[in-house]
């Protein structure tokens, strides 16, 4: 039951993944991405991490992709006209380098996994007791560091959207 | 046995939950109506049933009837996608909303509640920041200016007031230092002094009233409406769009607030906890059911209009009735505990409701930079302030 949710959520996040490049219209591709954010969302909560994957709604799908498709609506982007200028050689020989690619990750990640146990699904110790538990002992210094980090991107977009009075 | 099967005892709960959702919704928009209408010393629907209350019905019948027109200028996909999004994510919220506590009815054991997620908070949370992108796309599908600038300000002020909301929302979650609902409501029982109950209002008033602020703007009510006035951008985001997709814009409205409605309930108020001690909170549902029996009756007596020779009587008995229903299930326990529960968080949340229909009777509308300045001059600091508040004295008075 877990390993069909799982191989239904991870193939919506890859055609979803799929159809963010082959879109021609920014927002379609950015309601894929939509798409994946929340296939992903899935994911987590069946590794356990319920918080992580509220989180990831809330933050990701929620309020960043909600700032991209803004920007996408104010610059009114059109769909874009899809544009083949390679020629035929690099087109057939792309698609083999492509399976070439996809058989070597496949290789890589078969031989890997037989040397790594399998992923036990709900392990993960997710609840909101423990990752709050974990954030302010074990990780402290990085969690104060990424505060300070995104102090620094808001305050250089202040600076650059301020207007010169 | 058949009944206690999980999934069979689900299926009835949520059939129960979404019937009584669906009327609810549209007699919602009766209940404002008429309120409205009676706080501009007019009377509201009126003819359509007696007083009204068929008008709703008539409503659901012309907006189905309607021609569903789609212009030829928009973008389709994202035309006919904008209300489905908009409406089922204002309907999945209250999945996670407990009405009332665990309840034996003969050889079954079950919550008043569809689902209770250890993250229920998160969950409400996370639905209603997505909700934002039914309202964006509807306004930008469209393809028209006004419905592009409605759409886009509305969800600038959504994704605005959801800070100071999401802020005002941790206040209580550091007094109950849990996140699902059902025990929210649980941390939230038993009296001070013996009499003040021990919801989370009392200490957390700022809180409350930021939330209260932020459901407001959420939920693109008056007197945040700007992105959706009519003297203003035509009808903005949902101009383009007519019978049943404008109902599902509208009903989306609508379960927004009744969503926004119980989550302040359950944070703020208590939930499904009476407001006196246990023997006398009994008493108070037919004290004030039969009390609006007489009252009722006693206007039936000499009625102002013709009509009321018929339904102030009518009412007068549906009222007694409840009363009378209410009186006999004290002695009936578990029907008792469903019947109070219920009767106390409905009460909570019709007095919610009634405040924003009364809100917007009141008020008028901010202007978009007004309003923008607020959430994020205003409202944010006194949140922020709020929670930095409520952690100082609660890591200084636990152990």
């Amino acid at each position: 039951m877990t390993a069909l949710i799982f191989i239904i959520f991870a193939a919506i996040a890859v055609l979803c993944g799929i159809n963010l490049v082959v879109q021609t219209h920014p927002i379609a591709s950015a309601l894929s991405l939509i798409g994946v954010m929340g296939s992903l969302a899935v994911l987590y909560l069946q590794l356990g991490g319920e918080f992580i994957a509220a989180a990831q709604v809330i933050v990701y799908a929620g309020a960043i992709m909600v700032l991209f498709i803004f920007v996408i609506m104010l610059l009114n982007a059109g769909a874009e006209a899809p544009t083949f200028q390679a020629s035929r050689f690099v087109r057939y020989f792309g698609m083999i380098l492509f399976f070439a690619f996809l058989v070597l990750i496949s290789f890589i990640v078969l031989t890997m996994q037989s040397k790594s146990e399998g992923v036990i699904f709900g392990a993960f110790q997710g609840t909101t007791l423990d990752v709050g538990r974990k954030l302010f002992t074990a990780y402290l210094l990085p969690f104060e560091v990424t505060s300070v980090l995104i102090l620094i991107a808001l305050v250089g977009a202040i600076v650059l959207a301020r207007k010169e009075v | 046995m058949i009944l206690a099967n999980f999934f069979v005892l689900t299926l009835i709960k949520v059939a129960l939950v979404a019937f009584v959702l669906l009327t609810t919704l549209a007699y919602l928009q009766w209940i404002e109506r008429k309120v409205i209408a009676h706080v501009q010393l007019r009377v509201g629907p009126y003819r359509v049933g007696p007083h009204g209350l068929l008008q709703p019905l008539a409503d659901v019948v012309k907006l189905i009837t309607k021609e569903g027109l789609i212009p030829s200028h928009v973008n389709k996909v994202f035309y006919l996608m904008a209300p489905f999004v908009a409406v089922t994510l204002a309907l999945i919220s209250i999945a996670v909303i407990p009405f009332g506590p665990e309840i034996t009815i003969g050889p079954v054991t079950t919550w008043m509640q569809l689902t209770d997620l250890r993250i229920g908070v998160l969950f409400v949370l996370a639905v209603s920041s997505i909700g934002v992108y039914g309202v964006a796309l509807g306004g930008w599908a469209s393809n028209n200016k006004y419905s592009l600038l409605g759409g886009l300000r509305s969800s600038a002020q959504m994704i605005s007031y959801e800070l100071p909301m999401a802020l005002a929302v941790a206040a209580p979650l550091l007094l109950a230092n849990t996140l699902s609902f059902r025990e929210m409501v649980n941390s939230q029982s038993g009296y001070w002094l013996g009499f003040i109950p021990r919801w989370n209002l009392f200490p957390e008033i700022v809180g409350f009233i930021v939330f209260l602020i932020a459901s407001f703007a959420e939920t693109n009510r008056v007197p945040f409406d700007l992105p959706e006035a009519e003297n203003e951008l035509v009808a903005g985001f949902h101009t383009e769009y007519s019978s049943m997709n404008f109902a599902a814009f509208f009903m989306a409205e609508y379960a927004n607030m009744v969503t926004v409605t119980c989550v302040a309930t359950l944070l703020f108020l208590g939930g499904w906890q009476p407001a006196f001690p246990a023997p006398y909170s009994d008493v108070i549902p037919i004290l004030i059911f039969a009390i609006a029996g007489l009252i009722a009756l006693y206007h039936g007596l000499n009625p102002a209009r013709r009509m009321d020779r018929f339904t102030l009587p009518a009412t007068a008995l549906a009222f007694l009735g409840i009363a009378a229903i209410f009186g006999l299930s004290l002695f009936v326990p578990p029907l008792k505990a469903i019947l109070m529960a219920l009767f106390w968080f409905c009460g909570k949340v019709l007095f919610l409701l009634f405040v924003f229909i009364w809100v917007r009777a009141t008020l008028p509308r901010f202007r978009y930079d007004q309003l923008m300045r607020f959430a994020w001059t205003g409202l944010f600091p006194v949140a922020m302030i709020n929670l930095l508040a409520t952690g100082l004295i609660v890591a200084l008075t636990t152990k």
